[in-house]
């Protein structure tokens, strides 16, 4: 199936990338190249696979749910771009 | 004195124990040969300091008699670990300027046997990439060239700056990842041993996660003892990554006995690709013939979702890392772009994410974000992850007929020149990956082992596959492999 221009633009926006009206064609294309290679899982017949979701059998181990970490906001603050009185600072959220 | 840069691992740590020469010796004699490699661009971040006084600690506790494996041994760690107050940048943009302010587990149990690092080495940005140009310190350099052609050749991808480093005897060894390929596929590139362990072996915790379901972290050495060594060091349970598994650790390099009489080695038929170049044939045929001479029962078998492989491999792991790269907003770490007048949230994160992420970074995620998009998810993500189970069956098939390892090429090729792909589709990149992606699916343990050198004078590897946590009798048949391959070509210097 062809990608258009237009499914190109919305799945930019849903991955929060800009991308630049003028280069739409050419991710479409790319776009079109991968999923044309993708397409041959069409041939494998699944009928009845279980879809994988671990690929070893395990179960996830659980421990006490107790606190184990905290206060530590200075390292949690520490490579942010804008912070600002011990918070996270962004543009304005809400008008 | 001996070139040190020249000794294994194993060599190192017997020297050290002996008193031949000192951990600051041996760590010196790597931060010069370092400096004198900046071409190789494989070292991207150094850290002579930490290195000097991880050393003379190390020497501390060799001297007290109490020194483990790699105590002084000095090690180069690819930029993807996180490592406490060095940046760790994932090789991207987005990343500029962090440092982690935490160690991964990986690095914790390394430095805690004394191991001395050396620097941050060179990867493909988020490890995505078979050839090391989607870097933002640019390309690293293989140091094997064709003959007296000087044209820069790759050292493959993603563990392309750890690659170039161990076979440019700048470090001796080297931590990398593998999600489809990334250790083997550079591992065969440069003449070096590289091992993917079995998913699980070793914690992913404080490595920075491309597809979570696929990424390991495992060993780039120059031989297969020294993987046995490193690969024991990187191990073991975490509680902090709950895919690690609670198994004991065995004694790999104790495990190298090179016997491997009544051993069943499968051939799978389908890894004999159509345009498949006549001398990785030639070396495949030469594999299982020593297999074969050293005692090992070689086997036909099939393994009938080989085909699928990549294409599977190109829904999941762009859907995985569509997902973990949503943490790049600009607000919690790294760069944010310079906003305008007016700018809002949104603005925010997509004009960061623009700038911070590379081309092919973006192509990946914006895969990822469309297979796992309301209307299609079904049709490509979930029919992945069940093509995912029958790629695993195959594997699990053939071992319960009685198959030890797997033999098959490393790669489809020798090393290619850099900028040679890049007019290319960039599946044609992915194909890169072929003979290497079908391990990281089914979670299998796989290694790379050097094992000729083609007709331009460039190494090539065959791959071995072993069962899950068998990575000692892997090891071991790699090293019976290696040991009648006797591959001990360097490359000659000319950085």
């Amino acid at each position: 199936m062809a990608i258009d221009t237009d499914t190109a633009r919305k799945v930019a926006h849903l991955a929060r990338i800009r991308v630049e009206e003028e280069r739409l064609p050419a991710l479409a294309q790319e776009f079109d190249a991968i999923l044309g290679f993708i397409e041959q899982l069409n041939e494998v017949d699944v009928e009845g696979v279980e879809p994988m979701t671990s690929v070893t059998p395990m179960r996830l181990k659980r421990r006490q749910d107790v606190v184990t970490d905290g206060n530590q906001q200075a390292k949690v603050l520490l490579n942010a771009p804008d912070a600002r009185e011990g918070f996270f600072a962004v543009p304005k959220v809400v008008e | 004195m001996t070139d040190l840069t020249k000794l294994t691992l194993a060599q190192a740590r017997d020297g050290l124990r002996a008193g031949d020469f000192t951990a600051p010796e041996l760590t010196e004699a790597h931060l010069a040969a370092i400096d004198a490699a900046d071409t190789l661009n494989a070292f991207v971040h150094k850290t002579p300091d930490l290195a000097r006084s991880q050393a003379g600690f190390a020497q501390t506790r060799v001297r007290a008699g109490m020194s483990p494996d790699l105590c002084g041994i000095p090690l180069g760690i690819k930029d993807l670990f996180c490592t406490e107050g060095v940046p760790s940048q994932a090789a991207s943009r987005i990343l500029d300027g962090f440092r982690p302010p935490y160690e991964s587990t990986v690095t914790t149990q390394l430095f805690k046997q004394g191991a001395v690092m050396l620097g941050k080495l060179n990867m493909d940005e988020f490890a995505m990439g078979s050839s090391n140009e989607t870097s933002t310190y640019g390309n690293a350099v293989n140091p094997w060239r064709r003959g007296n052609d000087a044209t820069p050749l790759t050292p493959g991808g993603s563990s392309g700056g750890s690659a170039s480093a161990v076979a440019a005897s700048l470090c001796l060894a080297a931590t990398g990842t593998d999600t489809g390929g990334s250790i083997r596929q550079p591992a065969a590139f440069t003449g070096i041993t590289g091992i993917k362990p079995t998913y699980g072996r070793v914690s992913r915790w404080g490595i920075i996660a491309f597809a979570s379901s696929l990424d390991q972290a495992g060993p780039m050495t120059k031989d297969v003892r020294d993987a046995a060594i490193l690969l024991r060091a990187m191990s073991g349970h975490d509680p902090k990554d709950s895919t690690s598994a609670d198994l004991p650790v065995p004694d790999f390099e104790a495990m190298l006995t090179g016997d491997i009489r009544g051993k069943v080695i499968g051939i799978p038929r389908e890894y004999r690709m159509e345009g498949m170049p006549q001398e990785i044939e030639a070396l495949w045929t030469k594999g299982r013939e020593m297999l074969q001479d050293a005692g090992a029962v070689i086997r036909d078998i099939s393994l009938p979702h080989t085909k699928y492989a990549l294409p599977c491999y190109y829904v999941i792991a762009p859907a995985e890392a569509s997902s973990n790269l949503a943490r790049y907003d600009g607000v919690r770490f790294g760069r944010r772009a310079r906003l305008g007048q007016g700018d809002g949230i949104t603005d925010m994160y997509e004009k960061t994410r623009a700038e911070g992420f590379g081309p092919e970074v973006q192509r990946r995620i914006m895969v990822g974000t469309y297979v796992l998009s309301a209307g299609f998810y079904d049709a490509y993500y979930n029919r992945a992850r069940k093509v995912r189970t029958l790629i695993k069956r195959d594997f699990e098939l053939a071992f319960a007929d009685g198959i030890d390892a797997i033999l098959t090429p490393a790669t489809p090729s020798s090393a290619f020149g850099l900028g040679e792909m890049v007019d290319a589709d960039p599946v044609q990149m992915y194909l890169n990956d072929v003979f290497t992606v079908t391990v990281n699916l089914a979670g299998l343990p796989g290694i790379s082992v050097p094992a000729g050198l083609d007709a331009q004078g460039l190494p090539l590897g065959l791959q071995l596959i072993g069962r899950p946590w068998e990575e000692g009798d892997l090891l071991n048949v790699a090293y019976s492999l290696e040991r009648a391959a006797g591959f001990l070509a360097k490359p000659a210097k000319w950085w």
